[in-house]
């Protein structure tokens, strides 16, 4: 077993390394001054207005993209159609492009000057189209798999017990989705609450307004505030921690059924 | 009234699966389609039950005609080969589907769910979920699931093809007695002859997206209209240019106007029944299925010379 304890020790210490000892660093900053620095470093209006844009935004973006994504993957997986194979390719893009790229094809799109006439920029609707793109990739990943290995029996024993289109979507096939969907939506809301190069641009980044929690903590760490900016971490770090472990539950939960 | 087909053609691209394919299903059978992997019997029943639409040609169903009727409203149980039980619903959720679709009383679906669930020997597992039951369970809760419906005809597509060889053994006979009880009017499709005559009170043999012939698994063994239906159903030999079955191959130590010389090539020894390989004469080999006492009887070793003579045989054109 020492080949097994010496693997352990390594992807142990690797994970400290990368990921643990810098969150605990964090933590230990936005803590420095006392719980009550803490608390009054992400109370400020700007802070508070910087969160609730980024909880608010990634919640719609969470709601967006569970919806189309499934609608996505299910057109990918159940309709055949010219050009499938091009769409499914075009689908990863967003993972594939710097993000600040894409901030910036968005500000030429839907900015000021707009080619096709929409301009959204420096608006919260900004925010959540930015996000949009970033995370378009997580719930048609997560679903198509899923909905690939789903067996048409189920739908065709369904039909044949008399239940039509809709009373088999809702009843069978969805709530076999659901783990997938749930995983999907968990990855986009962590990565929507984090986002910062696919939102720097194209909100104009005004506080009260348009300026996203990553953003803020851009701007204290500017401006030398290291305190406030690692509390308003922290609070993102909680969320996206809170967000993971309630996918992990949900599907340890559901996995208990399946075979 | 029962099932009619009447001239049903079906392809898929270039593969003729269904060739204007005529059949009558009694009301209350039993019935067996018999045939190859992709002689078209899956097919038919899929046609029957209205999970595949046929190109031309129609399906009735008690006398109405339910050729463009969608499955949901065909009154047909359908048990699928690998159970196609609904993974995220309990043994008790998935019987109760159909009758909830229904909206049938609360108290009703509680009744009937439970008598089914006995029926079918489930009542201690209304809780489970599919994958905590064994292969013969799911597909007997697949049954009580398709049974719940009352439907006017049931259909299985090789219901028990994914099942080892002890279970399968088990529910043939169970299937057998529980339309016994219930005789709603079945149809059952396989490739496994002894499965067929097991369990059907007819048989509809299929090959080649065509019926070969229909009869009962007496009258489809002892007269094959074809040479396909002859070797599809039982072990057959030849002998000259007649089909033979192996236990109609008789061997004699002393020969006749009505035998044929022989040598024993080797015997086998298979509980029961012994099988001797033989060659014939004009270089040709043949079996034969004897029982025990006679080979004791006859002693046979290989290079014995002894003459054989078919008890039963028959030529097709």
């Amino acid at each position: 077993m020492s080949g097994g304890m010496l693997g352990r020790g390594v992807a142990i210490t690797y994970l400290s390394l990368v990921v643990l000892i810098p969150l605990a660093a964090v933590a230990w900053a936005s803590g420095e001054g006392g719980p009550g620095e803490f608390w009054s470093a992400v109370t400020t209006p700007e802070a508070l207005s910087a969160l609730r844009l980024t909880f608010g935004a990634a919640l719609a973006v969470v709601a967006i993209n569970a919806a189309m994504g499934t609608l996505i993957a299910w057109v990918l997986v159940r309709d055949s159609f010219r050009g499938r194979g091009l769409v499914n390719s075009i689908i990863d893009l967003p993972f594939a492009l710097p993000t600040i790229v894409a901030s910036l094809t968005l500000l030429v799109l839907y900015g000021p000057g707009s080619p096709v006439g929409i301009d959204v920029a420096y608006s919260p609707v900004a925010v959540v189209v930015a996000l949009l793109f970033v995370t378009l990739p997580f719930v048609v990943r997560a679903v198509q798999p899923v909905l690939m290995e789903l067996d048409t029996d189920m739908e065709e024993a369904a039909a044949s017990l008399g239940a039509g289109r809709f009373t088999i979507f809702r009843r069978i096939i969805l709530p076999n989705l659901a783990p997938a969907i749930f995983s999907g939506a968990g990855l986009s809301f962590a990565r929507s609450i984090g986002e910062f190069g696919a939102v720097v641009l194209v909100t104009g980044n005004i506080p009260f307004e348009t300026q996203v929690a990553s953003v803020y903590i851009f701007g204290r760490i500017e401006g030398g505030d290291i305190p406030a900016a690692a509390a308003v971490s922290v609070v993102l770090l909680a969320f996206s921690l809170l967000a993971l472990v309630g996918m992990n539950v949900l599907q340890g939960r559901w996995l208990r059924h399946e075979g | 009234m029962g099932i009619t087909v009447r001239n049903v053609s079906k392809r898929f691209g270039e593969f003729v699966a269904l060739d204007e394919v005529s059949l009558e299903i009694p009301n209350g059978s039993l019935t067996a389609l018999l045939g190859p992997s992709g002689s078209g019997k899956s097919t038919l029943l899929r046609v029957i039950a209205g999970l595949e639409e046929p190109d031309a040609g129609e399906v009735v169903i008690s006398g109405e005609d339910k050729t463009r009727t969608p499955p949901q409203r065909r009154g047909v149980g359908f048990v699928f080969q690998h159970y196609a039980a609904f993974k995220h619903m309990t043994v008790w959720e998935n019987v109760a589907f159909g009758l909830e679709i229904r909206k049938r009383p609360k108290e009703q679906i509680r009744k009937r769910v439970g008598e089914l669930l006995e029926l079918v020997q489930l009542a201690g597992f209304a809780h489970r979920y599919p994958a905590q039951l064994s292969g013969g369970q799911r597909q007997r809760m697949a049954l009580a699931r398709a049974l719940a419906i009352e439907p006017e005809v049931l259909l299985l597509d090789e219901p028990f093809g994914a099942l080892d060889a002890t279970v399968r053994k088990e529910l043939r006979s169970w299937l057998r007695r529980l339309h016994e009880e219930m005789p709603v009017t079945t149809v059952l499709v396989t490739h496994d002859q002894e499965e067929a005559m097991e369990v059907a009170n007819e048989i509809v043999v299929m090959n080649h997206a065509r019926v070969e012939q229909v009869g009962t698994p007496e009258e489809i063994y002892e007269s094959p209209a074809s040479e396909f239906v002859m070797s599809f159903v039982g072990p057959v030999t030849r002998m000259r240019d007649a089909l033979i079955r192996p236990h109609d191959v008789e061997i004699l130590l002393d020969g006749d106007d009505s035998t044929v010389p022989a040598a024993v090539d080797g015997v086998l020894h298979l509980g029961f029944e012994v099988r001797v390989h033989l060659r014939l004469s004009g270089g040709e080999d043949l079996w034969a299925q004897i029982p025990r006492r006679t080979a004791r009887e006859l002693d046979l070793k290989p290079g014995d010379r002894v003459h054989v003579r078919a008890s039963r045989s028959r030529t097709f054109a």
